[in-house]
């Protein structure tokens, strides 16, 4: 490792991001430190993947992405042309999807897919690239791995076939791996092992892990630090024991309702229990775009509403850190 | 693999046969042959011994398995009409027709392919536009019409070409452009349908989040899995363009086989007419076959199942 855990090692500011008229993201911030799992959760269409996507320059061409600062180890990536990029892509920030059924290309076998992104960046023979690949297969618990290599994607499973992802990302010892949901596809007891096998390989390998999920028990066992999305915004941000022990933003509130004992929720725990529905956010909204399911609103939520922050602990919202009442209308 | 290559051969014999027994049928639903062959003025001990002669008297099993017999070893009898073997004639032609063919594919290839990458890569711009027009216009272009273009073009007014013939390779440039033309509309259209597809799959997103370069995201990776489609397509392409180049053979007299099966079919030249349409069903039958192993070749999945 580089440098010591806890050194900020991604930096996002005021990140906006819009497909037309509609606003995907709108003003994220974010900081993932180096050897930390930070997760991002929210409910479906809040703009997890696009920020993640955003992150890595990978957005669709339809989209427009501005930001006030965009660092990744001191580089700006805003300045980065597109084949600078392509540079720290793979090598040093790698990023695994949800579908591991057809992120993997169909045509060519899993060895030449690993080898391929080791040779673009670090070069050397395709036998020492196939090695390496081997190794990082077993790593990933991947049965048989040199027989692993030869084979085309069809021919293993979803588990495999992410556990493959998992070890194609990691071919160049990146320091930010990013994953958008890489058990969501998966059967349950498939989405354990994987979990179970990202943890090892964050703490062994000393990785940042953005881990974008719907599951709080995920959360609850894996994230060091945590950042909930809702409607393009990042509304609340915190260390992980910091947000289950004392959540203020009342979306957060309404999102941990049925999780009782920080530690102990219930596995498989989905988001979005919440009356309500998320509404369209054109360019031009203002204000808190919770206000219609917020239990709590008042007149100047619908004014722009300033960032609270308390050391590491910080929300988007009007009310106090220690405000009591119902988070969401219909509670 | 080997398994599949089995499996598609044994296919293609098997259609090969039912082409045979098709065109045998064809021949005898014609009428009486001894009397087609004798002529209208023959008589009637003209025909019978015509018929004893051709061994139209046999049954017609026998009849069939002794044509289809000869017809597989390439023996199709003596042509009406050039009073020589058909399989001669055909051995002299098929030749010209194939070097056709082949180049008329390959500029074709070579243009449409491009193109089709080009188009979708710039997807709803001008550029996409522009590229689409000009297949479009390429497609309403009689060919014989642009046949003559060139060849009043680059044949007389430059001399940089040959107008007919069939003495070197330079001969077959104009023939190729022009049999190229009816192809690339839909070999580009197709090229970029499958890369428009190809690039916003999520293995594309994987490739460009691996950091590979833009060729190889765009040529490996992508081009690879919509070549598929056009393959298939190129086949059958190149089958019209060996059945269908009688219009160019005549335009620019080369001797090929189309050129043939326009003076046979003319001269009611019935044995030459059979094997030139047997010909082409072979050919289209080969065709299929080398496209389904090129498939297989590209695609991993396709070997398996
Ligand atoms: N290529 C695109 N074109 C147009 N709109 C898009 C595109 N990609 C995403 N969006 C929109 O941006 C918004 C945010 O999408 P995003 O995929 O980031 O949601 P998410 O939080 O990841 O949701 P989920 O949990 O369902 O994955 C959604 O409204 C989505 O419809
Ligand atoms: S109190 Fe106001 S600002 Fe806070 S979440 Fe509710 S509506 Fe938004
Ligand atoms: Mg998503």
């Amino acid at each position: 490792m580089s440098a010591a855990r806890g050194t900020a090692l991604l930096q996002v500011r005021n990140l906006r991001i819009s497909f037309g008229s509609l606003a995907a993201v709108r003003g994220a911030d974010l900081t993932i430190y180096r050897g930390e799992t930070h997760c991002v959760v929210g409910e479906s269409g809040c703009g997890k993947s696009v920020t993640a996507l955003a992150v890595m320059g990978l957005l669709a061409r339809n989209a427009v992405r501005e930001a006030d600062r965009l660092v990744f180890d001191g580089q700006d990536l805003l300045r980065l042309s597109e084949s600078q990029l392509s540079r720290l892509r793979g090598d040093r920030m790698a990023m695994i999807f949800q579908e591991p059924m057809t992120s993997l290309n169909p045509a060519y076998t899993v060895g030449s897919q690993m080898a391929e992104v080791y040779r673009r960046h670090r070069g050397g023979s395709r036998a020492e690239a196939l090695d390496r690949a081997e190794d990082l297969l077993a790593k990933c618990r991947v049965t048989s791995p040199r027989l692993r290599l030869g084979q085309y994607p069809h021919q293993l499973s979803g588990g495999l076939r992410q556990r493959v992802m998992i070890a194609m990302a990691l071919m160049c010892d990146p320091e930010l791996l990013v994953a958008d949901e890489p058990t969501t596809a998966l059967d349950v007891t498939v989405q354990a092992q994987i979990l179970r096998l990202l943890m090892d390989l964050q703490r062994d390998l000393g990785l940042a892990l953005m881990l974008i999920t719907h599951d709080l028990g995920v959360v609850a066992r894996m994230a060091h630090r945590v950042s909930v999305m809702y409607a393009g915004e990042v509304v609340e941000s915190a260390p992980a024991e910091h947000l289950f022990g004392n959540p203020t933003h009342p979306y957060t509130r309404g999102l941990l309702a049925c999780v009782p004992v920080p530690g102990k929720v219930r596995r498989d725990q989905p988001l979005g229990a919440i009356p309500g529905v998320v509404p369209r956010i054109g360019p031009r909204f203002e204000g808190c775009a919770f206000r219609d399911r917020c239990g709590q609103a008042r007149p100047d939520c619908a004014r722009t509403v300033a960032w609270q922050a308390n050391g590491e602990h910080g929300y988007r919202c009007v009310l106090p850190p220690d405000w009591t009442g119902p988070a969401s209308l219909a509670a | 693999m080997l398994l599949f290559l089995f499996r598609r051969t044994a296919l293609a014999v098997l259609v090969a046969l039912t082409v045979l027994t098709f065109a045998f049928v064809l021949t005898r639903l014609a009428g009486d042959l001894a009397i087609v062959i004798a002529g209208p003025e023959a008589r009637a001990e003209d025909v019978e011994a015509i018929r004893r002669a051709y061994g139209l008297d046999r049954p017609v099993v026998i009849q069939f398995f002794d044509w289809a017999w000869r017809a597989a070893t390439g023996d199709f009898g003596e042509s009406f009409f050039f009073r020589e073997r058909v399989s001669t004639l055909i051995r002299q032609r098929l030749p010209v027709t194939l070097t056709l063919g082949v180049v008329g594919i390959g500029i074709a290839l070579v243009v449409a392919i491009p193109l089709g990458i080009l188009a979708a890569l710039h997807e709803n711009t001008w550029i996409d536009r522009a590229v689409g027009l000009v297949a479009m216009v390429g497609q309403a272009l009689p060919s014989f019409w642009l046949a003559l273009l060139l060849m009043l073009f680059f044949g007389l007014q430059l001399g940089w070409l040959p107008i007919s013939g069939t003495g070197s390779w330079e001969h077959y440039v104009m023939p190729g452009i022009v049999l190229s033309f009816s192809a690339i509309p839909a070999l580009m259209r197709l090229t970029r349908a499958g890369m428009i597809d190809a690039m916003s799959s999520d293995y594309i997103r994987t490739a460009r989040a691996k950091g590979l370069s833009r060729s190889s995201i765009v040529l490996k990776h992508a081009l690879r899995n919509a070549a598929m489609p056009v393959v298939s397509i190129s086949a059958v392409q190149l089958g019209f363009m060996l059945g269908g180049s009688i219009v160019i053979e005549t335009v620019f007299a080369l001797h090929g086989i189309g050129f043939l099966a326009w003076e046979s079919i003319s001269k009611n030249d019935f044995p030459t007419v059979q094997a030139v349409v047997l010909l082409f069903a072979v050919i289209y039958i080969v065709l299929t076959l080398i496209a389904d192993v090129a498939n297989a070749v590209l695609d991993p999945r396709l070997r398996a199942s």
